[in-house]
């Protein structure tokens, strides 16, 4: 695999140059925090970052996007016809997305694009993206990447990987979307880095100390953790608010609306959350899921054992800490998980084993 | 106020061992600096979880809300007001409750703190008025004046107003501030500057709504911008539905808050809606001298009438 050697001082000049042929996304501070957001020309990302305080989701999931619009004006001869909404689905890259976060996309991927089902919003933001991530040398407290199938330096869903060196930047090249983007930077200084990046790795790697227990998950009997002892003490600090869901890069949920305002209207989706009382409420009344109880064992087990089974792909979580960061009450998924798997190591589930 | 664990979990345990309560909530130690988690406590023995610091500002009285057991609960002076309107309301009953009194000198802002330190927070502790914060670049220390909650820093009821045991002797109420400053200060600009001002107020909110769930006087089996039939807000990220809800429920709380900060201690975004909810309680105690849950035998201001109730804000 290539790497090539950015300059520090040829940077900005690079992205300038790759802004010819593509719209340029990046990490930008505002209040105190960083948030990923498209870039003026001439504007540098700022690089000098932990994490976004929300997770780059939005970049192929906004928080609230118009997929079709409609006239309900009577003399309109397309009156009530719903149509595809203008987007701008022209190439873009994203500079600067840590590595768990665009191992995040990878797994949401998993949900907008199957065999059967492929979501036409998600998908097209996304084709349209590079990723040019930033390898994390400084990670969080909070952080247990390592032990939820990504890691520091994570290659998965990335186009390339810039890893940060005092004068320079190594930039391996993972896809052949990412060699594009490097040429089209003017990035082309071959360079025998993969020593220093290996270096760089493992010393990110031994910074992680958090952890989250999930070994027994898979195999566990499903209802035997269901019913488990401990959900009443989990769930009782929680107020079902969707900070959790919401800044999770891989909580994928939505709610379809339609919004009319004098004879123009719109069919949008917004992120939804599996907190919210409203989320399961039939049209009959009726709620299956209407104790915060019941809430809240959703979340945990859609996220550490009804996707393990559905996928065999690791949990639906990638580490990233902002669920554990930002809880109102500090309800922590490594704690949920840890009683999850002490269940799972005694009441295994013969068919999950096989 | 660090003091004041070993005896709330000595009176935790009587309690429960007595048989006085089914269970107690209170708080215990979080997995993250200066958060701790509410929690409930049903047997005896496990009472020894139960902690208290400067990082215990969600109100607990949210916790009440339609319980039906006989329950022991730790309150703050904001808390125990909101217990009292909670009664008032009827929410829970007076004679369900054994409202164990913490007195309170004031809860620490971890933005505050995040803002006054370099790299990320590892550890905080206190000792009396002194908060110690280390982070990775080192330790620094501040007096607890600095880092309060705002709130917390112009709150005139630290001792509970109602309890059946107290943790500790009250502690002296502050009477030299100036709670509604931040109001006056809004009040005073123009029209246009105020509308930028709530602009940029409300512009990071992502609608997570954990302000309103934070919140004890938000009840409603379901909130106004949850229903569909009509529909009285948009769901998206609009300008004007952002508002809306931020307003309105700003209305509903109206003679009813009790300034806990749990809203603003809970936004992930750290946006100041108290600021909203300060303004009404401020017209309350203009209009008809009236601060929310005070007092068991004295009706709320905008649930009765008087002959003599101010009406010149009537056109």
């Amino acid at each position: 695999m290539k790497v090539i050697k950015i300059e520090k001082s040829q940077w900005a000049e690079g992205l300038e140059k790759a802004r010819q042929s593509m719209r340029l996304i990046g990490p930008v501070a505002e209040k105190g925090y960083h948030s990923f957001q498209e870039l003026a020309p001439g504007q540098a990302p700022d690089l000098d970052f932990q994490n976004s305080r929300l997770s780059p989701k939005g970049l192929a999931f906004p928080q609230s996007e118009v997929m079709l619009t409609y006239t309900m004006d009577k003399n309109d001869p397309e009156c009530g016809i719903m149509k595809e909404a203008d987007k701008d689905y022209g190439p873009r890259a994203v500079i600067g997305i840590r590595p768990c976060d665009a191992k995040a996309l990878a797994l949401v991927k998993m949900n907008f694009d199957t065999d059967e089902y492929k979501d036409p919003y998600w998908l097209n933001l996304y084709n349209a993206t590079t990723f040019v991530g930033l390898a994390c040398d400084a990670p969080c407290a909070t952080c247990f990447c390592t032990t939820a199938g990504s890691g520091p330096f994570d290659e998965q869903g990335l186009d390339v990987l810039l890893v940060d060196q005092p004068e320079h930047y190594l930039a391996k090249a993972l896809t052949d979307k990412g060699t594009q983007w490097l040429q089209a930077a003017g990035f082309t200084a071959e360079t025998d880095g993969a020593a220093a990046i290996d270096k760089a790795k493992s010393a990110a790697q031994a910074r992680i100390t958090a952890k989250i227990e999930t070994e027994h998950l898979r195999g566990a009997d499903t209802m035997a953790l269901y019913n488990a002892d401990f959900w009443e003490d989990v769930a009782f600090a929680c107020i079902n608010c969707g900070t959790c869901t919401f800044t999770c890069p891989t909580c994928w949920c939505f709610d379809i609306q339609d919004e009319t305002s004098r004879g123009q209207g719109v069919r949008m989706r917004n992120w939804d959350s599996c907190m919210f009382p409203i989320f399961t409420v039939h049209t009959t009344g009726h709620n299956p899921r209407d104790t915060k109880i019941h809430r809240v064992r959703q979340r945990f087990m859609h996220k550490l054992k009804y996707f393990v089974d559905k996928y065999d792909q690791g949990i639906m979580c990638v580490g990233c800490g902002r669920c554990v960061n930002q809880c109102p009450v500090n309800i922590d998924i490594r704690r949920a998980s840890a009683l999850m798997n002490r269940v799972g190591q005694d009441a295994r589930c013969a068919v999950q084993e096989g | 106020m660090s003091t004041y664990t070993d005896t709330m979990r000595e009176t935790a345990r009587r309690l429960l061992q007595e048989c006085k309560v089914e269970l107690v909530i209170g708080f215990r130690r979080g997995s993250r600096p200066m958060m701790n988690e509410p929690c409930l406590v049903r047997k005896p023995e496990d009472a020894d979880q139960l902690v208290w610091d400067s990082n215990c500002g969600i109100n607990l009285a949210n916790y009440l809300t339609n319980r039906k057991e006989k329950i022991g609960i730790f309150a703050k002076g904001c808390d125990s007001r909101n217990i009292v309107t909670h009664i008032l309301e009827n929410k829970v009953q007076r004679d369900q409750l054994t409202v164990i009194g913490v007195p309170c000198l004031g809860m620490i802002d971890k933005r505050k703190i995040a803002a006054a330190t370099e790299g990320e927070i590892l550890e905080v502790t206190e000792n009396g008025d002194t908060i110690t914060v280390k982070t990775a670049a080192g330790e620094k220390q501040f007096a607890k004046a600095e880092v309060m909650q705002q709130n917390c820093s112009v709150c005139t009821h630290r001792n509970p107003v109602i309890h059946d045991e107290m943790i500790a002797d009250p502690v002296p109420e502050q009477t030299d501030v100036d709670p509604y400053a931040d109001v006056a200060a809004i009040d005073a600009m123009d029209l246009e500057e105020r509308w930028a001002y709530f602009d940029d107020l409300l512009d990071p909110c992502i609608r997570c709504y954990a302000c309103r769930n934070a919140c004890p006087l938000c009840y409603c089996p379901t909130c106004f911008v949850d229903e569909s039939k009509p529909q009285w807000v948009g769901k998206g990220q609009d300008a004007m539905d952002v508002r809306t809800f931020h307003f309105l429920r700003a209305y509903h709380c109206a003679g009813r808050c009790t300034d806990c900060g749990a809203c603003e201690r809970a936004c992930p975004v750290g946006i100041n809606m108290r600021l909203l909810t300060k303004k009404l309680n401020k017209d309350c105690k203009e209009l008809y001298d009236w601060e929310a849950g005070l007092s068991l035998d004295k009706r709320p201001a905008l649930d009765s009438y008087q002959a003599n109730d101010p009406e010149n804000f009537i056109k």
